[in-house]
């Protein structure tokens, strides 16, 4: 396989994700955009690992640096706990989207008012 | 050009594809549906870079929950059935930044690893990644459940108008 395809496929996607952050006004469109980000540098994580095994083979590898045995599958690893966060990530963000649309009845994301809530009522 | 490549160029252009179509449908249902392509096609190329489980998890926690929390969320805010208009900024600033970095990551990783030729690597079963996440990453692991214990009190906090309100003279 050539690892540069889906490096390249992450890279376009990571740049899709920005694109998308940048010109949505939904406040879930955005959190679908980052969605899109995270998936792009899991998949970079997941390609690394598998190129940098296969390139590594007949490496001998410092002991200290894999106490338990052989290297392998951190990457894998490492997209396991992207996944975990991004889960994390999106429970929160929607809740504050819910109680935003709560308050106001609208998940535009560039009529927030970033002013203090007296000034508003004006107190 | 091996069938592993072939699968990779078909399952990349699928993912980038309908990732444009998420960050460009006027529908927003169409847009979650789109993701849920997208992330269908992301699995498929960690099928095929062999990292099985993370497929499957990626399976089961973005296409089973993430989307799907996605969509209540749409609907939770009473959105528009059919297109609507006022999706979108000005397009401008975002396609100069999204395709700046896009085109220049891009061009950074074709040039960094041209077109070499790696062995497909052994796949990455439960048992090997099991092996890793409670050998080597076992205390990140464990970082990782406290952080989402938080994110659920956090979630719960957030979403109950009774929990933390302020009383009348303090407001």
């Amino acid at each position: 396989m050539h690892a540069v395809i889906p490096y390249v496929t992450g890279a376009l996607l990571f740049g899709l994700g920005v694109y998308g952050v940048l010109r949505r006004r939904n406040a879930i469109l955005v959190l679908m955009a980052v969605e899109l980000m995270l998936n792009a540098v899991n998949l970079i994580f997941v390609t690394a690992d598998a190129a940098v095994r296969t390139a590594l083979t007949g490496v001998q590898i410092e002991a200290w640096a894999y106490p338990n045995g052989r290297p392998g599958n951190s990457g894998g690893v490492f997209a396991l706990f992207v996944i975990v966060l991004a889960a994390a990530e999106v429970g929160v963000g929607l809740a504050i989207v819910l109680q935003y649309y709560r308050m106001r009845r609208a998940v535009h994301v560039d009529e927030v008012a970033l002013y203090h809530e007296d000034e508003q009522v004006g107190r | 050009m091996t069938v592993a490549d072939v699968l990779l160029l078909a399952l990349g252009a699928v993912a980038v594809g309908s990732g444009a179509a998420v960050v460009t449908s006027t529908h927003l249902v169409r847009s979650g549906l789109y993701l849920v392509i997208s992330l269908g096609a992301v699995a498929g190329l960690y099928l095929v870079l062999g990292a099985e489980l993370v497929a499957w998890v990626q399976v089961l926690v973005y296409v089973g929950a993430v989307v799907v929390l996605l969509l209540f969320a749409v609907m939770l805010t009473r959105a528009p059935i059919g297109a609507s208009q006022d999706l979108d900024r000005p397009a401008w600033p975002a396609l100069i930044v999204g395709g700046g970095v896009g085109l220049g990551l891009a061009a950074l990783f074709a040039d960094a690893f041209r077109w070499t030729l790696y062995a497909r690597p052994e796949p990455g079963t439960a048992g090997r990644m099991g092996e890793q996440i409670f050998g080597q990453w076992v205390l990140p692991f464990e970082v990782l459940s406290i952080l989402l214990l938080a994110a659920l009190v956090g979630a719960i906090v957030l979403s109950r108008p009774d929990i933390g309100a302020r009383t009348g003279d303090e407001a």
